[in-house]
């Protein structure tokens, strides 16, 4: 076990690193507000540096050379991704594509169709985003209502989803319907890919409470999809399902954001009679733990990634990594806003510190308890998949779909 | 709750002959109950998000001119200067459904902090003068004190007050495009000085600065030779801060015990009515145990709250202690209540159009309003310290 780079690494950290600092896209250069995630222009702007990295060999750089990737190693890419956010790069529009549903579309389909979506993916030509969660099938994932019907060598498709991150955005999404409510919940699953512009398909933005549209909804209304279109086996979704979630603890075990050094930045800046916030011991203890928390999830990351470059499923520490991630998350933007004092309220693009971004932590991540599985789900698959304690009674085990409670 | 102490006698530390009855007389419950059935219909939340949607407009003047009607604005304010006298239990009451109700107003800033400067600190000229317009609600006043990141200090104060004018700038001020008077913690020659000052005056120059919880609004507050006088005879500015932070603490508590028990109610609600799995998502333990949590700081908060309305209504020598106190309950109650009602509600939660995010953003904008709960946990450490080493000395006397 080796966390420090070894001489490769190292050669290739710098060589990334200088090859980043040179090609990266100068944000500077759209007005203000353009400069935010989920705008047009910050978008054009993450579609341009996909593009540079696709033709740089920096795109997927664990998938081989044939699927567009640069057939080269995890830890390469984890160093890339450092070196990423390190100099300043946000990018949340290709991660759900490249990292979570292209893989599960690459594991169950083979033909040339489906494999055609990959090489414009890879080069941030086409935009993907997930159509699971429903109204009523949230954490219940398999508990979801919209409807395929067969018809000939299509698919008529009708019912909506919900908290689609970057849906209005997106050029294609990975949707999972239910094709047969006679049968237990996850029995009666199919999934499709589809183009977002197919006619029928309407996308309509939600402003969460941040202020901004990542989220929205998105309706069919007699939706055609071609059953080539179709990933893995009719009424088995849910293994699409898995594998996507699976991936999707992956992912979540890399990204990364304000931490313990920005806070530690932040500290510094604000006075007090004899010093600065850094000079308080209580701030000096909450600065130990947010570091010990920040480094084990950094660090379970690897572990997950360990697996997964062993050929084996990431295990259930994903859910201790995403669970650790949120609560320091949350606990970061609380504490930032209080060191302020009574000037943590302003929310100020000039006057707040970092443009206001630990205001804007302080508001996100109310959400990032909620996405990707929330907090109680990650307790329960901890408790129930590495505890071994039994599950909840399950009122829906067996039963057919039409026949369970849904409170409505 | 017949048996525990009655907020209007004394529920003293001797014990001596006290009565038990810890909780709000029916007088009391009768006017927070019809607070309450008048802000149901005056300030549902759609008022509130009327101006989350609409920022600059900074507060609900159709509400503020209602609340003011009901003579709220005057309720601890005494009958020679306007005011109606009822009550610092009774206005806690009415803080308490008005925190419930999140009303977009500028209560706090005018009735809270403001009132309670010139209240405590003024003098009779000046309580005469000013008292019965915010008594009235016709005008409204507010608190001027933060000048930049970090906890208040008297050392790295800026704004001066010299020959009967203020200089220098205030950031951020609570309801400051609003008021029309405030306080000002400023340094003199002679040490730190409240002073007050006309905002509508000359001199003053005002801008509205965006904050986390847009439904009260703030201003950043430049002063130029504004002519201002100072708050009573004399005094040190920082000490009778202290003094006035503490009756708002009291207060605030009170806006912050409602805010956490409707935000409760609302995932308690949505509990029982969201399935998952074919259950109610109340019927998992996972959110049991969550709301009981919550439930149990909302306890710890009311409680606290309860000593410190005492404490303020009868001038115990316990208010700094029980004032901390409430304060400190009061902002890690409304911001556990605040997030995990966000977090119970799910995705739904997180949406601008929910209700959820109001709460969180006022939980932290009353927890930050006197000085996050952090400072007050050093105040009461070192309040205790001394209480403790007073009870000693008068131990050894004996
Ligand atoms: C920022 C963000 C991004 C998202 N991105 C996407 C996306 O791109 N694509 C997509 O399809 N979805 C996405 N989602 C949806 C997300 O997966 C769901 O919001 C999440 O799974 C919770 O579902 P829900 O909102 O329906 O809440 P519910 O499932 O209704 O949960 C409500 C509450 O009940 C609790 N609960 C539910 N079941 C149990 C149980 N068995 N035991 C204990 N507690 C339980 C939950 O923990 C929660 O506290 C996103 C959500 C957010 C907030």
């Amino acid at each position: 076990m080796n966390f420090e780079d070894s001489p490769e690494e190292a050669a290739y950290r710098a060589k990334v690193r200088s090859w980043i600092a040179a090609s990266k896209p100068d944000l500077q250069e759209l007005p203000v507000d353009q400069r935010l995630v989920w705008t047009d222009g910050h978008k054009n702007a993450m579609r341009q540096w996909q593009a540079t990295k696709s033709d740089a060999g920096y795109a997927c750089i664990t998938w081989s050379k044939e699927s567009g990737g640069a057939g080269g190693t995890q830890i390469e890419d984890v160093i890339f991704s450092q070196e990423e956010t390190a100099a300043g790069i946000h990018d949340p529009y290709y991660i759900t594509g490249l990292k979570m549903l292209i893989p599960a579309i690459r594991k169950f389909n083979d033909d040339p169709k489906s494999l055609a979506r990959v090489p414009p993916a890879v080069r941030g030509e086409e935009i993907w985003c997930q159509l699971f969660s429903e109204p009523a099938s949230g954490s219940d994932s398999a508990g979801l209502r919209t409807m395929a019907v067969r018809d000939g060598d299509e698919w008529a498709i009708n019912g909506q989803k919900v908290w689609n991150s970057g849906a209005a955005h997106a050029d294609y999404g990975l949707l999972i319907t239910r094709t047969d409510p006679d049968k237990p919940k996850h029995k009666g699953l199919t999934a499709f890919w589809l183009k977002m512009d197919t006619p029928g398909l309407e996308v309509r933005p939600i402003k969460t409470m941040g202020g901004d549209s990542e989220l929205n909804e998105v309706f069919f209304d007699d939706v055609r999809i071609p059953d080539d279109q179709r990933v893995g086996e009719v009424d088995d979704g849910w293994s699409v399902v898995i594998t996507t979630l699976m991936n999707e603890r992956a992912a979540i075990g890399q990204s990364a954001g304000l931490t313990w050094s920005d806070m530690m930045d932040l500290g510094a800046s604000v006075p007090t009679d004899d010093g600065t916030v850094m000079d308080d011991p209580a701030f000096r203890d909450f600065i130990a733990d947010l570091y010990v928390d920040a480094e084990a999830r950094r660090l379970i990351g690897f572990r997950i990634l360990t697996a997964i470059s062993r050929g084996e499923p990431p295990g259930p520490e994903g859910s201790a990594g995403k669970l650790i991630w949120s609560g320091l998350t949350q606990g970061l933007g609380s504490e930032a806003v209080d060191l302020l004092g009574h000037y943590g309220i302003v929310q100020d693009s000039e006057l707040s510190p970092r443009g206001g971004a630990f205001q804007q932590r302080f508001l996100w991540s109310a959400g990032l308890r909620i996405g990707g599985g929330t907090d109680e789900i990650q307790k329960n698959v901890i408790a129930e998949r590495v505890l071994g304690l039994p599950g909840d009674v399950r009122v829906d085990k067996g039963v057919p779909f039409r026949e369970i409670p849904s409170g409505r | 709750m017949p048996g525990i102490a009655g907020l209007s006698c004394k529920a003293g530390r001797g014990g001596k002959g006290r009565t038990l009855n810890f909780d709000y007389t029916d007088d009391q419950k009768a006017l927070k109950d019809e607070a309450r059935r008048f802000l149901a219909d005056a300030s549902p939340l759609t008022v509130a998000r009327g101006v989350l949607d609409n920022p600059e407009q900074g507060y609900d003047k159709e509400l503020w001119a209602r609340i003011a009607e009901q003579g709220w604005c005057g309720a601890a304010i005494p009958e020679a200067y306007g005011g109606h006298a009822f009550g610092y239990v009774e206005l806690c009451a009415l803080a308490e459904e008005l925190g419930r109700a999140l009303a977009p107003v500028p209560f706090a800033s005018s009735i809270y902090q403001f009132a309670e400067s010139v209240l405590h600190a003024g003098s009779e000229e000046q309580k005469k003068a000013i008292l019965p317009a915010i008594a009235s609600g016709t005008s409204i006043g507010t608190l001027a004190v933060t000048e930049g990141p970090g906890a208040l200090s008297v050392k790295r104060l800026a704004v001066r007050f010299e020959n009967g004018t203020l200089t220098g700038e205030k950031l951020p001020v609570a309801d400051g495009m609003v008021a029309d008077k405030a306080v000002v913690l400023a340094v003199s020659s002679n040490g730190p000085r409240l002073v007050l000052v006309d905002l509508t005056g000359s001199g003053v120059t005002r801008e509205a600065v965006s904050t986390l919880d847009p439904t009260r609004g703030a201003a950043r507050i430049s002063f130029e030779n504004a002519p201002a006088e100072q708050l009573g005879r004399d005094g040190d500015g920082f000490e009778l801060l202290q003094r006035i932070y503490d009756r708002a603490a009291v207060l605030l508590s009170f806006e912050q015990v409602g805010g956490s028990d409707r935000a409760l109610e609302m995932a308690r609600d949505y509990a029982l009515e969201r399935y998952a799995f074919g259950r109610p998502i109340g019927s998992y333990q996972a959110i049991k145990h969550k709301l009981a949590d919550v439930f149990i700081r909302n306890e710890v908060a009311r409680v606290s709250a309860y000593l410190g309305a005492w404490a303020l209504s009868s001038d115990a020598s316990e208010l700094p202690v029980a004032a901390a106190s409430a304060r400190i309950a009061g902002c890690s109650a409304f911001w556990l209540a605040a997030k995990e009602n966000i977090q119970t509600h799910g995705g739904i939660g997180f949406t601008w159009e929910g209700d959820c995010h109001f709460f969180y953003r006022r939980s932290r904008h009353l927890g930050l309003a006197i000085g996050p709960a952090k400072e007050w946990k050093r105040k009461l450490t070192d309040r205790l310290e001394v209480q403790r080493g007073a009870a000693r000395a008068e131990g050894k006397a004996a």
